[in-house]
């Protein structure tokens, strides 16, 4: 049975107001932000967001913030014990009678995948084993980004970063695979889990509204296309976003409770087309096309969406 | 009064209580793990009415202790040597948001090699953060200390977290005599905590850690935190004189015995103080006019109060229960500092070092400090730094390391 939404299904449902104001320092077509955006329309802006060392930590540059709603930046590898500070202190403060409880605030971590993939993990797979009531917005752009585009946990096999550019020792620029940060939270057995990309904003709005009714760890892991290390137009923001997921390199899915349902079924493009678009992969097609290293992607995909396949059977 | 026997980590559990902390989050590390332990017996069955968390880490135990304090709650936390050390860039980073929460760190050498028991290389590696130190020498100074500590970092000149060191094993596993204020008591010296200018809410959305770019901005708000730290030694002395009219038992940032005729004077700090008077009893009992300075408050450091206690001396002796490789005892620099500009400053100035990993300083020792200061201050020329350490010692070292030769050698 096909996931349908059930809150946005036109785009005019989407809330006009803006929590997300322009002015911003990132660069010029950030995915990121264009998540951030979206998703801070269901949130709303009684909310404390707990950031992470990485791009976004230039949202709130003294004096300015681009949100409506508070902000605490803590560190690169503790921003969900951050979390953890601010929601026990709201909720004994209410309970004592020194907060009223219109004063209550969500709580979102807002981390990229430098800090949702490798220096974070401890502090993350605590709060979600304490079951702690909070939301945790990752924009993956695939790299320590912030930092100049290093090679992330979170860059995918035969990307090229300033530290696993293309070379002799390794042609495909980045050897490993993507690690599998979505399964890592499930295991966890957290209530509520998603991918989105801005490019399907219904499909993004209506998992976040979603989510509200799951107190406890809720992931969002949100595709950033990022014109600036994945070297784009950032005019080409929206295309490589949209054939990340037609192509199927970033499923769409949600996990209610550990049980996962793809929420888009993609036309699964050849990568190529995805690929082409950026310069990372520009040593994939010049000035060899290397065919064994995007057929390992290709392959990569297809085996993805065969499992998919087989588990909806099963199911 | 009457008084309960109870160890140093037993009394740090007190001041938490008696101070009504709203948030205790905790991670458990060796010789600290009593306190978190009493913390959480006492708010699992309603004696304390705060949340107790335990954390994956000391990093991020202390994050959730300040983003708990920035949003309004009066936290309390605890932790040794290297946990302390593991939530080194975090005690930075909730400095800069000067919340006024309280830790107490119970002091354990570092690694490598790794040990249990206590020298002060923990504690004073933080004495650029940001945070305020009080050193406690007596378990009864560890309770009232954290009292004042909270008093001192809620004022609004100060605004800055509080550091209370103890030392690992010699307070924290002994037990003394303790008198537990009475709570009405507390209530009258520590106001409830009701911060202005911390706390997140719907109606008033602020941003706290954001980022600066260019040096002027982050030199003003370090600088500011330079201030608030100075403001300190003030608002500590208040408290100090306001303590004393409550309870009886005043604490200055330093604390000078038998200095009045001294010629020459020892300076300790924590619990090993206690085994420095205890010498100075038995130099003066031959004759000998020493006297000891004990500094309780580390930061901001008792420039003045120092001065005052050491001008006109013949000879000083800072006894640093840690080593900074490749320059020598911590405190020692610091004293040397602020005697520059004195005029009447000691002829000589000696460096020990000494218990370190909780290595005893015997009578003998003591002796030979004193002898080594007297004859410096004749001569008119400091020492050290020197390392206090016995032959029997140096003895049973050598026959460890032979027994380690012939393991790995096999002979």
């Amino acid at each position: 049975m096909a996931w349908e939404p059930h809150i946005f299904k036109e785009l005019h449902q989407i809330p006009r107001e803006e929590h997300v104001f322009p002015g911003t320092s990132l660069c010029a077509g950030c995915g990121g932000l264009e998540s951030l955006r979206l998703a801070s329309k269901v949130l709303g802006s009684h909310v404390v967001y707990v950031n992470a060392a990485g791009c976004f930590t230039n949202l709130a540059a003294f004096p300015f913030t681009p949100l409506d709603a508070s902000w605490l930046y803590t560190t690169m590898g503790s921003a969900p014990a951050g979390a953890q500070g601010v929601r026990d202190a709201l909720d004994v403060l209410i309970a004592k009678g020194r907060l009223p409880k219109e004063e209550d605030l969500k709580v979102v971590v807002l981390g990229g995948d430098g800090s949702t993939y490798d220096m974070a993990l401890s502090s993350t797979s605590g709060a979600i084993t304490r079951k702690l009531d909070f939301y945790y917005f990752c924009y993956d752009n695939e790299a320590y980004g912030n930092t100049g585009v290093q090679l992330s946990p979170a860059t995918p096999y035969g990307a090229c970063t300033s530290t696993s550019p293309c070379a002799a020792q390794h042609p495909s620029g980045t050897t490993q695979e993507k690690k599998d940060i979505f399964e890592i939270w499930r295991a966890h057995k957290p209530p509520y889990m998603a991918t989105v990309s801005p490019r399907f904003p219904l499909d993004l709005e209506e998992k976040f509204a979603r989510a509200a009714a799951y107190p406890g760890p809720k992931l969002f892991l949100a595709f950033a296309a990022c014109p600036t290390g994945w070297l784009f137009d950032p005019a080409h923001t929206p295309d490589v976003a949209r054939l990340a997921v037609e192509c199927g390199l970033w499923p769409l899915k949600e996990a209610l409770n550990g049980a996962v349902v793809h929420t888009y079924r993609p036309k699964l493009q050849p990568v190529e087309d995805y690929l082409k678009l950026q310069g990372r992969f520009r040593h994939l097609f010049e000035p060899t096309v290397q065919t064994d290293v995007i057929a390992h992607i290709q392959g990569r995909v297809n085996a993805y969406w065969e499992q998919v396949e087989k588990a909806e059977k099963t199911a | 009064m009457t008084a309960d026997m109870m160890t140093g980590n037993f009394a740090a559990a007190w001041g938490a209580r008696l101070a009504d902390v709203d948030y205790v989050p905790a991670f458990p590390i060796t010789p600290q793990t009593e306190i978190v332990e009493a913390l959480s017996a006492w708010c699992g069955n309603g004696t304390l009415n705060a949340r107790f968390v335990t954390l994956d880490s000391e990093h991020s135990m202390m994050t959730a202790a300040g983003a708990a304090a920035a949003t309004g709650a009066r936290v309390f936390t605890a932790t040794s040597s290297q946990g302390l050390l593991h939530a080194f860039e975090v005690l930075y980073t909730i400095a800069g948001w000067r919340v006024p929460l309280v830790l107490v760190n119970v002091s354990r050498a570092l690694a490598s090699p790794i040990t249990l028991e206590p020298d002060h290389n923990d504690v004073l590696a933080a004495r650029d953060s940001g945070f305020l130190q009080i050193h406690a020498e007596t378990c009864q100074e560890v309770v009232d200390s954290i009292l004042m500590a909270y008093r001192i970092a809620e004022d609004p000149r100060v605004c800055l977290p509080v550091m209370v060191n103890l030392d690992g094993f010699y307070l924290s596993f002994t037990r003394e005599p303790v008198v537990l204020p009475d709570p009405a008591m507390v209530q009258a010296f520590l106001p409830p905590f009701r911060p202005t200018h911390l706390g997140f809410k719907a109606s008033a959305p602020h941003a706290l850690g954001t980022a600066v770019f260019g040096g002027a901005t982050y030199s003003y708000f370090r600088h500011q935190m330079h201030l608030a730290s100075m403001n300190a030694l003030r608002v500590h002395e208040e408290a100090a004189v306001e303590f004393e009219r409550l309870c009886g038992r005043r604490y200055d940032v330093v604390e000078g015995y038998r200095l009045d005729d001294a010629e020459d004077v020892l300076i300790m700090t924590n619990a090993f103080a206690s085994k420095g008077k205890g010498a100075v009893d038995v130099a003066r009992a031959e004759g000998k006019r020493v006297g000891l300075l004990r500094l309780r408050m580390i930061r901001p450091w008792p420039a003045d109060a120092i001065r005052q206690a050491l001008q006109g001396r013949r000879a000083v002796a800072v006894l640093d229960q840690n080593l900074s490789p490749g320059q020598g005892g911590i405190l020692f620099q610091e004293v040397a500092a602020c005697l520059y500009h004195e005029a009447l400053r000691p002829r000589a100035l000696c460096s020990f070092i000494g218990g370190l990993g909780g290595k005893n300083i015997s009578e003998g020792e003591f002796r030979a400090i004193f002898e080594q200061t007297a004859e410096a201050g004749i001569r008119g020329q400091g020492i050290g730094p020197v390392l206090l350490y016995t032959e029997s010692e140096h003895r049973e070292m050598e026959q460890l390391q032979y027994l380690a030769h012939d393991l790995k050698t096999g002979k």
